[in-house]
């Protein structure tokens, strides 16, 4: 079957799809965007998250023909929807910050140059710059899943305390760094968010 | 496999009743794992994300008519006063995730003893708006689970919504799990009071072939607060009663061993949840708030 | 982190870096913006213009004749390219190993477990492949089932294995026992008469899945000469290369091998998983060839954890001296041998803990069974021992009335002490300091889930389950420190390799490091560049991709690749800087003295004095010549353990960590919130600080979870693995993670290359008894296997 939607900002459109194929599949294997990750496919470790219409939900567990019509935001996507809700949330135009990509965005959208080996020059989301500080990625295989948890939380609770954090990405599981450095990252993006509030 | 993406509830109607082994798939928690692992190849998956109705709810004077897909993310959020047990079970499925997609309506349609909803829905009472093309109808929810992931849904229907009783009074739910988050029920028990018929109803999951109340402790329990004139007097329940509505609780679980924990163990924590949570819908109705937080976290 | 300490004592040894970015800063993984942009390339990220997707079918039962493969339905299917069974192997080799070849890469004539690969598909689509898989026609004829030390060694036992020849085969007492490593020291029986106590203990350690969340995959792209391009996720390149070459029928240098993005390994990815199939793929069918395993599959995937039965007995004076040790300890090494010896060497020589005990009766020993196979996992071998000595050692305490911490420090190694192999400890072995420390942390407050507004169930047992507001909940406070090893033991050549370049680009100085060392996670190539920076003065760094045209770099394991490849680094890194003080001799010598007189550095971009006077700019000294050099470096050598005696000087090297763990229990319902986990342990020296934080946090969490969770479950009667899904086998989540305040303390390691000591394995040690000791002392109840089950702290 064919299917049609929106992915960070750009229409995208899929052909040959098997109908039991997942949102995830598609996403690796057809659009290029291997970002989201492919550690249990049963809903159980948060590595595929994405956010379809603006709510995170694991992309494992959507069938393929499910988000006909629908955007999709990808770890690929993150930074410049960060960016996007930040100038929205300046100029006040959407407020909710669910209120996904304009058509105006969507064509500007390009995949950035960056140097391929380090990947300096990406301009990154608050959110993604404090996970390299904090430490907070060892394998990274988890990261993608818990930078769009993480994101979200901060959209909706941008001062959490560490029982909301934990709450939050209770959904997320890491093998690696025993979850000190994720909490000290997102601490780290919501303070820095905080001051960014009050230099506005 | 074919892909069916109704735009509508009487488009969704008119393809179950064409292809009546068409599996539905709202919210996907269940359908596509089967799917990922192997475990299930339907000829025919019926998409019921296209059809808004599903995910929207009424709150009316008795009830509250819950559309099949709303999320078990916007229960917790908007219905924690008039469904608070299941505003609770709602907050122990899987993950933030998950409760983004998945609904009661999905539960019902897998009918999984260890189903989340289950405990609270038998507690609350509610009943289920099963429709075809050939009609509509309501099933009461002690009659829905017919056995082991099968329910009293005909071949060519589908679930709608859910009429579930509006709280009349404390509701409460636990679950047991190996984790603190993200985990399979062990064992579940959803408890009820009901005021104004007083009457406690309960639930219990995944400690027998089907969700089940518990009937005979219910039944010792209605009769020992109407005895005592517990509902008026509104004192402490006695610890004989507690123990004794507990070791009922417990004795209508018919659990099996598995992976996830033993027969004996899941019977001896029906017992223990039951008291527990007989005691916090207690203090509850007596109104000393001694159980209630205001935190999302807390119970 | 407020919480953590750094506690620096400074040595001769551990020099400080005055070029930005060396060692001992916490500089930032080079790898991190693409890790949190999804740019990464994982091993299952790869894809290729036409590849077909390989699909590995898997034995349904745990031992069985082979009686017939139909691969006829499978084969005519639309869109498959290739269906492989024994039979198609190309080369007389057909069996693959860490230590002995004694894995079919396909089964041939019997599985000897649940989920052994029986045959491969590959296909246009992974679903066309998946249903071709299930269309080939498998006949068993079951065998008796081999399942514990009983049946394994029963007289008329079948054998798993018949006509070994493997060097463990000709003195291991019957041959379905891998490896068995006895350790003899003093009198144990003698000084056993002369305790005023004795305590002893039966202990089971559970089944545990390193559960990394990147699954087994990888891409194989066959080559115009006839060879084939594997990229792929492993622990350890050349030896993927060793294994593979052979069963290929290929020269090594027609298997070229890249390292892709490794989403985490902790030993799972030592063995060889789906290299080989997808190799076999893509040579048969001229196609490249993808592999990802599910999490179904990863389970079946790669070895497990040994789970082991402990015996134990020990002894003590009235005052607390230990008098001897007994101890008999028998891991399930399952249907494969993979890495059980060297886990039973380590199980045998690190068995008494940190300890002096001067009369010790040892033995340990592996299976083969019909199990899962077990090989590698994090501090393997060590982690079961430390489980049941630390039980022991609460036991004993318990007996004779005294503190256990104390217990622990009257008896703690130092420095000099004698390990029961006759080995002496030469380094710092901080055993008493690091329990000191970890007790004279404040407690974290009581009752913490308690607020005005009532209780926040995120804080309790149960959590979101909302299973208690309070009730039962009893708090436990236990104890436990662990030795273990850093480097491979026991004669083993453990070296690495590395190769550096020196350059101006672009008006600046510039080195590159290349080694074959798999960055699994672990942060390695941030100190790599940090090594770097330190030894040649440079700031701009690249880490090559690691692959198999440099030498071998070992393991990602042991604790090791920060010491070995990190050595092999610095050491080529010498190399070059020999070379580029030679070009300024040459050139420059004549204008200043000081190049030919004094001791001569690389610090900031220039050529400086000892004394801080600048003679030179790298620039200028390189100008447009480049220097290279590869080299290999090797740690001090190790003997092999006497097979009577176990007696040699078999380690390189030990690491240190001790855990005070606090729970609440909730009595009732038996589920445990850990609330604290404070570490204490010696590195060394922190190359970076971050990254030690981070293996210490991590593998403690790994310890908690085989404390309270984790564990594969084996069913006795049929072999069969019972859960194997993210759903029946649990690791800890961010809510059941408690904080994990850090102590770290850098005592140098004069024989290591800056004073560091290895550290991924040590913390992972302590964590679970200190765990098991916090519930056992929350409930009274004696606990002997982990993990702790509601059930167990029940009683149902």
């Amino acid at each position: 079957m064919r299917v049609n939607f929106t992915v960070n900002g750009r229409q995208q459109e899929a052909d040959d799809v098997w109908e039991g194929e997942s949102l995830l599949y598609v996403l690796r294997e057809r659009m290029g965007l291997p970002g989201s990750k492919n550690a249990c496919e049963q809903g159980e470790c948060g590595s595929c998250t994405v956010r379809l219409d603006g709510v995170p939900v694991c992309s494992c567990l959507v069938a393929a023909g499910q988000v006909e019509g629908r955007e999709v935001v990808t770890v690929e996507g993150l930074a410049d929807f960060a960016k996007q809700r930040e100038e929205a949330h300046q100029g006040g135009a959407c407020a909710s910050g669910a209120c996904g990509t304009s058509l105006q965005a969507a064509q500007q959208w390009k995949a950035h140059g960056t140097d391929s080996q380090t990947g300096e020059g990406t301009e990154l989301s608050p959110v993604q710059q404090a996970f390299i500080d904090a430490g907070a990625v060892q394998c990274g295989f988890c990261t993608p899943g818990l930078l769009i948890a993480a994101d979200e939380m901060l959209e909706h609770n941008p001062q959490p305390t560490d029982a909301d954090i934990r709450e939050a990405l209770s959904g997320n599981l890491c093998r690696c760094t025993g979850y000190e450095k994720i909490l000290d990252a997102v601490r780290l993006a919501a303070a820095r968010q905080d001051r960014q509030e009050e230099a506005v | 496999m074919d892909f069916l993406r109704p735009a509508s509830w009487e488009e969704a109607l008119a393809a179950k009743a064409e292809h009546p082994t068409a599996v539905p798939i709202a919210g996907g928690t269940d359908v596509m794992v089967e799917i990922n692992f192997d475990h299930r190849r339907p000829e025919y998956l019926l998409d019921l994300n296209r059809i808004g109705e599903l995910r929207e709810w009424e709150v009316g004077a008795d009830t509250v008519r819950l559309g099949a897909s709303v999320s078990y993310t916007q229960i917790m959020e908007n219905l924690r006063a008039e469904l608070p047990g299941l505003a609770l079970a709602s907050h122990t499925v899987a993950s933030p995730q998950i409760r983004n997609r998945g609904g009661v309506g999905g539960n019902l349609g897998t009918a999984s003893p260890a189903g989340d909803a289950h405990p609270a829905l038998l507690a609350a009472d509610c009943e289920v708006e099963a429709e075809s093309v050939r009609g509509s109808r309501l099933i009461p929810i002690d009659a829905f689970y017919t056995g082991v992931k099968r329910n009293a849904l005909a071949p060519d229907e589908l679930i709608r919504a859910v009429h579930i009783k509006k709280a009349d009074g404390p509701q409460q739910y636990s679950k047991v799990g190996t984790r603190n988050a993200m985990v399979i029920a062990v064992c579940a028990f959803g408890i009820a009071l009901h005021p104004r018929t007083r009457t406690v109803r309960t639930g219990i999951g995944s400690a027998a072939p089907t969700p089940i109340r518990a009937k005979a402790a219910e039944e010792f329990l209605n009769a020992a607060l109407d005895e005592g004139g517990f509902w008026d007097s509104k004192k402490i329940i006695t610890p004989s009663i507690a123990k004794q509505f507990a070791e009922l609780a417990s004795g209508a679980a018919n659990p099996i061993d598995d992976v996830r924990g033993t027969a004996s163990y899941r019977r001896h924590a029906v017992g223990i949840m039951a008291r527990r949570t007989l005691g916090w819908t207690w203090e509850s109705y007596r109104g000393t708030g001694r159980t209630t937080g205001s935190t999302e976290g807390v119970a | 982190m407020g919480s953590t300490r750094t506690t620096g004592v400074p040595t001769k040894i551990t020099q400080g870096s005055r070029t930005k970015g060396g060692i001992g800063e916490s500089t930032l993984r080079p790898d991190g913006t693409l890790k949190v942009t999804g740019e990464f390339a994982y091993s299952s990220d790869m894809w290729h213009e036409d590849m077909l997707w390989g699909q590995t079918l898997r034995s349904t039962v745990a031992h069985a004749e082979i009686v017939s493969i139909d691969t006829s339905e499978a084969l005519a299917q639309a869109g498959v390219f290739a269906v492989l069974t024994y039979d198609d192997l190309p080369a007389e080799m057909k069996n693959y190993g860490l230590e002995i070849q004694d894995t079919p890469v396909l089964a041939h004539g019997k599985v000897r477990h649940h989920g052994e690969p029986v045959a491969l598909v590959a296909a246009d689509h992974p679903e066309t492949a998946r249903r071709a898989a299930a269309k080939i026609k498998i006949e068993y004829r079951e065998l008796p089932l081999i399942t514990d030390e009983a049946s394994a060694t029963a007289p008329d036992a079948v054998l798993v294995h018949e006509g070994r020849d493997d060097e463990h085969s000709r003195h291991v007492p019957h041959p379905n026992i891998v490896h068995r490593q006895p350790i003899i020291r003093g009198d144990a029986a003698e000084a056993a008469k002369k305790a005023d106590v004795i305590v002893r203990g039966e202990y089971t350690f559970g089944m545990q899945d390193q559960a990394f969340l990147g699954p087994e995959s990888g891409l194989a792209v066959p080559a115009e000469d006839g060879g084939v391009d594997l990229y792929v996720a492993t622990q350890w390149l050349h030896s993927d290369l060793e294994q593979i070459a052979p069963v290929l029928g290929l020269p090594e240098e027609k298997v070229r091998m890249t390292l892709s993005g490794v989403g985490g390994a902790f030993g799972g990815r030592e063995d060889i998983s789906m290299q080989i199939h997808a190799c076999l793929l893509a040579l048969r069918t001229g196609k490249p060839v993808k592999i990802v395993y599910n999490r179904f599959e990863s389970f079946f995937g790669h070895v497990h954890r040994h789970p082991a039965k402990l015996h134990y007995e020990h002894g003590a004076t009235k005052d607390g001296k230990l008098t001897h040790m007994k101890c008999r300890i028998v891991l399930d090494g399952g249907a494969y041998a993979s890495a059980s010896p060297a886990v039973v060497g380590n199980a045998s020589s690190l068995s008494v803990g940190p300890y002096v005990v001067e009369n010790v009766d040892i033995e340990a020993i592996a299976l083969y069974t019909n199990n899962p196979p077990c090989g590698a996992m994090r501090g393997f071998g060590a982690v079961q021992a430390c489980f049941a000595y630390e039980a022991q050692m609460d036991k004993l305490a318990a007996k004779l009335g005294m503190d256990p911490v104390e217990l622990r420090q009257l008896n703690a190694m130092e420095q000099g002490t004698l390990l029961p192999t006759g080995q002496v400890v030469d380094s710092p072995a901080p055993v008493a300091e690091i329990l000191r420390r970890v007790k004279s942390r404040p407690l974290p407050p009581e009752r913490q889930w308690e607020s005005s507004e009532g209780a926040d169930v995120r804080q309790l047992p149960g959590g979101l389950s909302n299973t208690t507001h309070g009730e039962g909940v009893v708090r436990g406070v236990g104890y436990a420190v662990g030795i273990k090893n850093v480097g491979f033991s026991e004669g083993f050549d453990d070296y690495s390799t590395a190769k550096v370049r020196m350059e101006v680009i672009n008006g600046e100085p510039v080195a590159t490091v290349h080694t074959a060392m798999a960055e699994v996670g672990q942060g390695g190539v941030t100190v790599h560049a940090q090594i770097a920076r330190t030894e040649l003065g440079v700031t701009q760094v690249t880490i090559h991709p690691a692959d198999t045209q440099v030498g071998s770099a070992g393991s990602s394991s042991a604790s090791r690749q920060t010491y070995v490849t990190g050595g092999a680094v610095k050491n080529s890194c010498e190399l070059v800087r020999e070379k580029v003080l030679e070009i300024g001799r040459r050139k420059f010598g004549t204008y200043h003295p000081a190049w030919a007189t004094a001791e001569l550095l690389l610090e900031g971009g220039k050529v400086v004095t000892d004394g801080g006077e600048v003679l030179g700019d790298l620039v200028d000294v390189l100008e447009d010549e480049s220097v290279e050099v590869e080299a290999e470096w090797r740690h001090r050598p190790t003997e092999p353990f006497d097979l009577r005696t176990g007696q040699g000087n078999g380690h390189v090297q030990y690491s240190f960590a001790a855990h005070r763990a606090v729970v609440e229990v909730d009595t009732e319902l038996g589920l445990v919130k850990v609330i604290e986990l404070a570490c204490a342990q010696d590195v060394g020296k922190a190359l970076n600080p971050l990254s030690v934080l981070g293996q210490i946090q991590g593998g403690t969490t790994q310890g908690l979870g085989v404390a309270v969770m984790e564990e594969i479950i084996v069913d006795p009667k049929t072999a069969k693995v019972k859960n194997p899904s993210f759903t029946d086998y649990l690791i800890p989540t961010i809510l059941d993670t408690p904080t994990i305040p850090v102590d770290v303390l850098e005592l140098a390691d004069e024989h290591a290359p800056y004073g560091l000591r290895g550290i991924g394995e040590a913390p992972t040690l302590s964590s679970t008894p200190a765990v098991l000791a916090a519930i056992r002392n929350a409930t009274g109840l004696e606990l002997n296997k982990t993990p702790v089950r509601p059930e167990h702290l029940t009683g149902t």
